[in-house]
């Protein structure tokens, strides 16, 4: 059963028909890309899918659960994760402190047991420790745990963003643009993390680029979006090469 | 064995070692006899002052939203708790039990105030909240100036127009008398009870800092749609810092009103200007940083009165200091000569960073509108 | 007729909240910034035409003029050297220093002036006009308040839609960006808009001394913020909306004093603030504004 089946969704900004008739189904463990050419729609489809905003119309179901129409919190508890096209930490706070925020709602002591520092408070910071340090040495990032996240350069930024995102235990993870910004040598270094992540957590992740070596590296299947709809979907090198698709991108 | 620490761990133990240090300090000075009467009528108003600096700083450090209205809820906590010692001055003889019922009221009632409050405000941001703040502790200062109360053998009489019209029975005994307030509050407070709940607002607002709740809440202020998207509740943890920062005010009310045999809303002890205070204390004791706010308080409350010459410009270094600081901390220039010197922040630590912001961050003052742009 | 006395006082009261509003709705709509020592301009300004016409006797007109120009060089030394070092820092910062600011100019006033009320002898010559034998009296300040408030509209209206000049500051407010990369001085541009709303507080704070004749050095801050008040009432940015929100408030506020309570007259002008900002955020004529994801 695919994991994520989205089925006509759409939404209008006043007489704009942002995302018109958009159909998704993707497999439990896929990399999968959402492509487009700018203002196609794509970062409106992870803001419905988010709770960001509510869609027109359509259905989104997560692994089985209507997640139509639902706040921010709901869906990510549901088990939907994501990171932002222009970064968005907790700039202030920590490195570690970061990933803790993601592990919110699975060490959820009350705020009495956090101010008197009952028994569960040490139990549970530790284990967020724990775990947070272990998420940040998938990416690399334990040196720099007590670093302030702003301090960070960008590209660390932008695995950090994932290392939260992971944190929330999702069942699918949206990463919007994450090579935005970052040079070649990085970009690899990038798609060798994905990948890392799908295969270590058993992962099922959405992705929108624009850098066409990550897309065609990494990504299994596509979905191109062009003024709101679906262009074409299919296996990676058929869409690349579809006609449309080439047409949509580079003019006529 | 400092050294094996966390770092915050360490440093809420300086804060705490700070407070016991100086008040120890105090105590021999006092008991030496080598305090003035002056500084000595100061210390149970400088423990208030710090523990609405530290509520303060959790609303404007911690949670990133400017609160102009502070003293609003300071003046709630402090009438409640005021009127309970005097309605309860021979029914309840011991006067440390009378004390803590009358702070824990205080506390309760300015936390019910804070939450009232916190509902549609915390729906704003930025300018609109202080701004609406500000309102709200100006309308808490007006009504307190018409509120009559008394009690009689009946009961309680309340009533808003004037005193006569209590109805009261004759053995009747007015407790709020309007613009005039209360008079003859039972005088509790002490320099020892001041630090004591100074340290017990220190526990609380510094745990709650290094706790999941104090995450949620830092993660809101620097980022409040990144917050949301990890699973955070919003509303729950802004009205969270809200309502523990105007309970401990009302905290310090309580303390405030058992030291003065007079207790009236003026502008000048519940109104903008007190809240303004707070805020200078907060701002130079660095945003976020909380052991900064005692030691702003500290030294902004005695130096004055240490330096009498300096007492008539009091207001005007201030001022000066503000503008200062702020330019200092957050303008290109003052960033420039801070990298160039390899100086930091000044007096900010733990805060929020004051001088980057977001094209869009400025424009955004509604916050659950519904719809937000494409 | 006590109603209709008490409405005219109202819309007297309430053009001069509405031209205090237009200087804190301008700044807002262009520096995007709420600029706590307007209120404080206001008290410069009239001190200055205390001095000039009380205490050396000029011509009330030669007063007024100085007084704006004083308000006009004071606003503009105040976005200068407070405000646009911190155009790029967060709202945070710019309000705590904008409270500097109005500190510092109450606090100027207090050493310069003293805190002994000083009692403002109004500019208005003319005599109260009496109507319905006597039952009905609009004082000559009420009437000159509530002319000067409409020309003062008007003009600004004229000036930020047909000028070069204020097309350049609704292109600002706009977008600051955009229209300095269209070739818009934007830095002159907030310095016009603080020098306008100077001036313009110069005006109000005349007409409000001679309306309310006791000056302090804290004259100007409850006006300040009630008028703020009134901008967001209005629309916070909208030049038709200001007025509105002034009169608004004015009827409000003096219908408020006469038939619930004296005391009370602030808190129902604040809680008028805060049901406004619940129920409608954007003011009667304001424009929705949303961050991008």
């Amino acid at each position: 059963m695919a994991i994520l089946d989205i089925k006509n969704l759409g939404i209008s900004f006043g007489g704009l028909r942002a995302v018109d008739n958009f159909n998704l189904s993707i497999e439990k463990g896929e990399l999968y890309g959402l492509i487009g050419p700018n203002g196609a729609g794509k970062t409106t489809v992870f803001n419905l899918m988010t709770g960001v905003y509510k869609p027109s119309d359509g259905i989104i179901m997560l692994d089985g659960e209507n997640i139509t129409g639902k706040n921010t919190v709901e869906i990510n508890k549901a088990g939907i994760a994501r990171t932002f096209q222009n970064i968005r930490l907790f700039k202030n706070l920590s490195v570690l402190d970061n990933v803790k925020t993601g592990l919110h709602n699975e060490f959820a002591y009350s705020t009495a047991v956090g101010i008197f520092r009952l028994p569960g408070y040490f139990k549970d910071e530790r284990l967020m420790d724990e775990k947070a340090l272990s998420l940040l040495k998938v990416f690399d990032l334990d040196g720099e745990k007590d670093y302030k996240a702003s301090n960070l350069p960008y590209g660390k930024q932008r695995k950090l963003e994932m290392a939260r995102a992971l944190a929330t235990s999702p069942k699918l993870l949206l990463l919007d643009e994450p090579a935005a910004g970052m040079n070649p040598n990085e970009t690899k270094e990038l798609m060798e993390t994905i990948k890392f992540v799908r295969d270590e957590f058993d992962m099922t992740i959405l992705l929108i680029e624009h850098d066409m070596r990550l897309v065609s590296g990494i990504c299994e299947r596509l979905s191109v979006l062009n003024f709101g709809q679906v262009l074409c979907q299919g296996p990676t090198g058929e869409v690349l090469n579809n006609p449309e698709v080439i047409k949509a991108y580079l003019g006529d | 064995m400092l050294k094996n620490m966390k770092k915050s761990t360490r440093s809420n133990i300086i804060t705490y070692a700070m407070v016991i240090v100086a008040y120890i300090v105090m105590q021999t000075l006092v008991s030496t006899g080598s305090v003035t009467n002056l500084i000595q009528g100061l210390l149970v108003p400088l423990c208030a002052y710090s523990i609405l600096a530290v509520s303060l700083n959790l609303t404007v450090g911690i949670l990133g939203e400017l609160s102009l209205g502070h003293a609003g809820f300071m003046c709630v906590g402090a009438f409640v708790s005021a009127a309970f010692s005097k309605i309860n001055a021979t029914s309840i003889e011991n006067d440390l039990l009378r004390f803590i019922i009358a702070i824990i009221i205080a506390a309760v009632c300015a936390g019910i105030v804070g939450i009232l409050i916190g509902i549609p405000v915390l729906r704003l941001k930025g300018d609109y909240l202080a701004i609406v703040t500000l309102a709200f502790g100006e309308i808490i200062k007006n009504v307190m100036n018409v509120i009559y109360l008394g009690v009689d053998s009946k009961g309680i009489h309340f009533c808003i127009t004037k005193a006569s019209d209590l109805n009261m029975e004759s053995d009747g005994k007015i407790i709020i008398n309007g613009a005039t307030g209360i008079t003859g509050t039972p005088h509790s407070s002490n320099f020892t009870i001041g630090v004591i709940l100074l340290l017990i607002t220190l526990f609380i607002v510094l745990n709650l800092i290094n706790s999941r709740s104090g995450r949620a809440i830092m993660a809101i202020r620097d980022n409040s749609i990144a917050a949301e998207s990890i699973g955070i509740d919003l509303t729950k943890y802004k009205m969270l810092a809200f309502s523990i920062s105007a309970m401990l005010a009302g905290v310090a009310g309580a303390l405030y009103s058992h030291n003065l045999s007079t207790l009236a809303a003026t502008s000048k002890n519940f109104g903008y200007n007190m809240s303004i205070m707070i805020l200078v204390f907060v701002v130079l004791g660095g945003i976020g940083n909380i052991r900064g706010s005692i030691i702003a308080a500290i030294i902004l409350t005695l130096l004055p009165e240490l330096l009498r010459a300096v007492n008539d410009y009091r207001m005007l270094i201030y001022a000066i200091l503000l503008i200062a600081l702020m330019l200092f901390n957050s303008s290109p220039a003052g960033i420039n000569f801070r990298e160039k010197y390899g100086i930091g922040r000044l007096l900010h630590k733990n805060g929020p960073d004051l001088s980057e912001t977001a094209g869009t961050q400025r424009a955004h003052h509604v916050e659950g509108a519904g719809k937000k742009g494409v | 007729m006590d109603f209709l006395t008490h409405l005219i006082n109202g819309i007297s009261l309430g053009s001069i909240y509405a031209i205090i509003a237009l200087g804190y709705t301008m700044v807002y709509g262009i520096a995007k910034m709420l600029n706590f020592a307007h209120g404080d301009v206001i008290m410069i300004g009239s001190y200055v035409v205390f001095i000039t016409v009380s205490t050396m006797g000029f011509p009330t007109i030669l007063g007024i003029v100085i007084a704006m120009a004083i308000c006009t060089v004071l606003g503009m030394t105040i976005e200068k050297v407070a405000y646009s070092p911190l155009r790029n820092a967060t709202p945070l910062a710019v309000l705590i220093t904008a409270i500097g600011v109005s500190y510092l100019l109450q606090n100027i006033a207090l050493l310069v002036f003293g805190a002994n009320p000083k009692s403002f002898k109004s500019v208005v010559p003319f005599e109260p006009l009496v109507l319905a034998d006597g039952q009905l009296v609009i004082t000559g300040v009420s009437i000159v308040a509530i002319i000067t408030g409409v020309i003062i509209m008007v003009a600004l209206t004229l000036f930020v839609n047909k000028t070069k000049a204020g097309c350049a500051m609704k292109a600002v407010s706009e977008d600051r960006g955009a229209a300095q990369l269209m070739g818009i001085n934007v830095n002159g541009t907030i310095s016009m808009t603080f020098a306008i709303g100077s001036a313009l507080a110069a005006i109000a704070g005349v007409l409000l001394c001679s309306a309310y004749p006791t000056l302090t050095p804290y004259t100007g801050s409850m006006p300040g913020i009630k008028a703020f008040t009134a901008a967001v009432f209005g629309g916070i940015g909208s030049i038709p909306g200001a007025m509105i929100g002034g009169l608004l408030l004015g009827i409000i506020e003096i219908l408020g004093k006469a038939y619930i309570s004296s005391q009370l007259a602030d808190a129902i002008v604040f809680a008028v603030l805060i049901i406004v900002l619940l129920v409608k955020p954007t003011g009667i004529l304001g424009k929705p504004i949303n961050e991008k994801v």
